[in-house]
């Protein structure tokens, strides 16, 4: 498995740690109620088919990136920084 | 022991050089290195600063940049290495001595890609990684900075701690390549 990091080019997953799913950039408002809270710290889809997480590229550039990947096919298609991510 | 006795050593000192086969690994010394890491919106204005008052700009991912013995060697997301000369005034970054956190060797010799092709999980041959490009990646378990210096020449760079397993790794693939020559 490879993931192609935007700064270091595609590199090896062992370079990588996962963190879990990349809803965690959406962090709901301070106010948003308890509701938003719950689902925003425990409940977490499993898709068949695509789905985005957030790695940390740990042995390499040190960025965290929103790695898209197809949980059927274990098809890479797409990293991106998750800070172009969470800021746009 | 007070300070007077103490005695200054490279983090190579006593491993270094060594020739296995046709390779040969020797320790370099880039002098006064400083740790550049720009403020947010403030890479252009740093890179700037940098050149009028060095010759080299901030580098881009994977590149390194050098104007005589000054050096600037990206190292990772927002982060550089000054090499080679001191620090010039940067407000817009901030600024870390690590002269002394790094153990830097080169190793040369015709089948070097061979030899770092078994610790290094990136491909380092010629026609894709070329004299200036660098990259921050693993050699065998530890985190490094590989760069090349020239068609059969890399530079590697990791933390001061690691200098004699980098030098047992390096020998160890040395010596399994030049066992198969």
């Amino acid at each position: 498995m490879r993931i192609p990091c935007p700064l270091c080019g595609p590199r090896d997953r062992r370079e990588f740690a996962y963190q879990g799913a990349a809803v965690m950039l959406d962090r709901p408002a301070p106010d948003a109620g308890d509701a938003a809270w719950d689902d925003y710290l425990h409940n977490r889809a499993n898709p068949c088919g695509e789905t985005r997480d957030l790695w940390f590229h740990e042995a390499g550039c040190g960025a965290w990136l929103v790695v898209t990947r197809d949980t059927a096919t274990h098809e890479v298609t797409g990293a991106e920084l998750a800070e172009t991510v969470a800021s746009s | 022991m007070s300070v007077a006795n103490l005695v200054v050593l490279s983090p190579c000192d006593g491993l270094l050089p060594g020739t296995i086969g046709a390779v040969s690994i020797t320790e370099t010394t880039p002098g006064r290195i400083t740790a550049i890491l720009p403020f947010k919106g403030q890479d252009d204005a740093v890179s700037v600063a940098l050149k009028s008052a060095l010759g080299v700009g901030f580098p881009a991912p994977g590149r390194s940049q050098a104007v005589g013995d000054v050096r600037t060697l990206w190292v990772g997301r927002g982060e550089a290495l000054l090499m080679g000369a001191d620090c010039p005034d940067l407000p817009g970054a901030a600024c870390v001595d690590q002269s002394d956190a790094w153990a830097t060797v080169e190793i040369t010799g015709t089948p070097v890609e061979e030899v770092l092709a078994r610790l290094v999980p990136v491909d380092l041959r010629a026609a894709t990684f070329d004299p200036g490009h660098t990259a921050r990646t693993l050699l065998g378990h530890m985190t490094a900075s590989v760069t090349r210096t020239g068609a059969s020449a890399f530079e590697i760079m990791v933390f001061r701690s690691m200098a004699e397993t980098l030098v047992e790794n390096l020998a160890h693939a040395a010596s399994a390549v030049a066992a198969r020559s």
